[in-house]
């Protein structure tokens, strides 16, 4: 038995569209039988974030951080186009229209093909977000384990 | 005849080939698959996923709109 190949994916940002570019690719790259990782930092842990609000202790800023950015996959805005929060509706409505998968879907499918889920912990310190409002079945890491496993991958994105 | 039949017409990127993926493993080495799609990107994504994947392209061909695959589990 040959070692699985391995693909890793950054995600820094935290819009929907390049959320789901993202998770599409894993998806793909798990298809391919690829050990994938995608390691979620700054605003891409937004995508990570329960959609209800857990109540926890916090600081004034961390408070804030927390109402200001989007809490979810159902909030995030578009990076192109957002039209204060139109966009978002309108690709929603074309996803569906041609039978693509949503965002909450494609991020299922992720966990059910093994693809490794990794938030940033230094980030999640600065942003004020705590493990009990991300999602369950994800690991906590820092740039040393996504080093680790994108020393040894063909494919490295940044998104 | 293939040993399993998936049909994936209509699914839109990536799901086609999380299907055939799901389905290459489910069976087992010299047994064969045969795929259905209607995804425009079909040609080019299985020919790469079946040759990264090192398995068999048995048959490739477009039928009415249908993408027809037929792979070989190496």
């Amino acid at each position: 038995m040959t070692e699985k190949e391995k693909s890793t994916i950054v995600l820094f940002s935290g819009e929907l569209d390049k959320a789901i570019a993202a998770f599409i690719i894993a998806n793909g790259a798990a298809a391919y039988d690829h050990e994938v990782t995608i390691f979620f930092t700054f605003w891409g842990l937004n995508t990570l974030r329960k959609e209800h609000p857990v109540s926890l202790k916090k600081g004034f800023l961390e408070k804030m951080f927390g109402k200001i950015m989007p809490r979810g996959v159902d909030k995030l805005g578009l990076s192109k186009m957002n039209f204060a929060g139109m966009g978002p509706k309108m690709i929603k409505h074309v996803m569906k229209k041609h039978n693509a998968l949503t965002l909450p879907q494609l991020i299922e499918l992720a966990q059910e093909q093994g693809v490794k889920l990794v938030a940033c912990t230094m980030t999640m310190d600065l942003l004020g977000l705590q493990k009990e409002e991300l999602l369950d079945g994800i690991e906590y890491a820092g740039v040393a384990a996504y080093l680790g496993d994108a020393a040894d991958a063909k494919v490295n994105l940044f998104i | 005849m293939a040993d399993i039949v998936i049909d994936a017409k209509g699914l839109a990127c990536p799901m086609p080939i999380v299907k055939a993926k799901k389905g290459i493993d489910s069976i087992q080495t010299g047994q064969t698959m045969e795929l259905h799609t209607t995804d425009k990107g079909s040609m080019n994504d299985f020919k790469a996923w079946v040759n990264q994947t090192k398995n068999e392209l048995v048959e490739a061909r477009e039928e009415n709109g249908v993408f027809k695959f037929i792979v070989k589990k190496v």
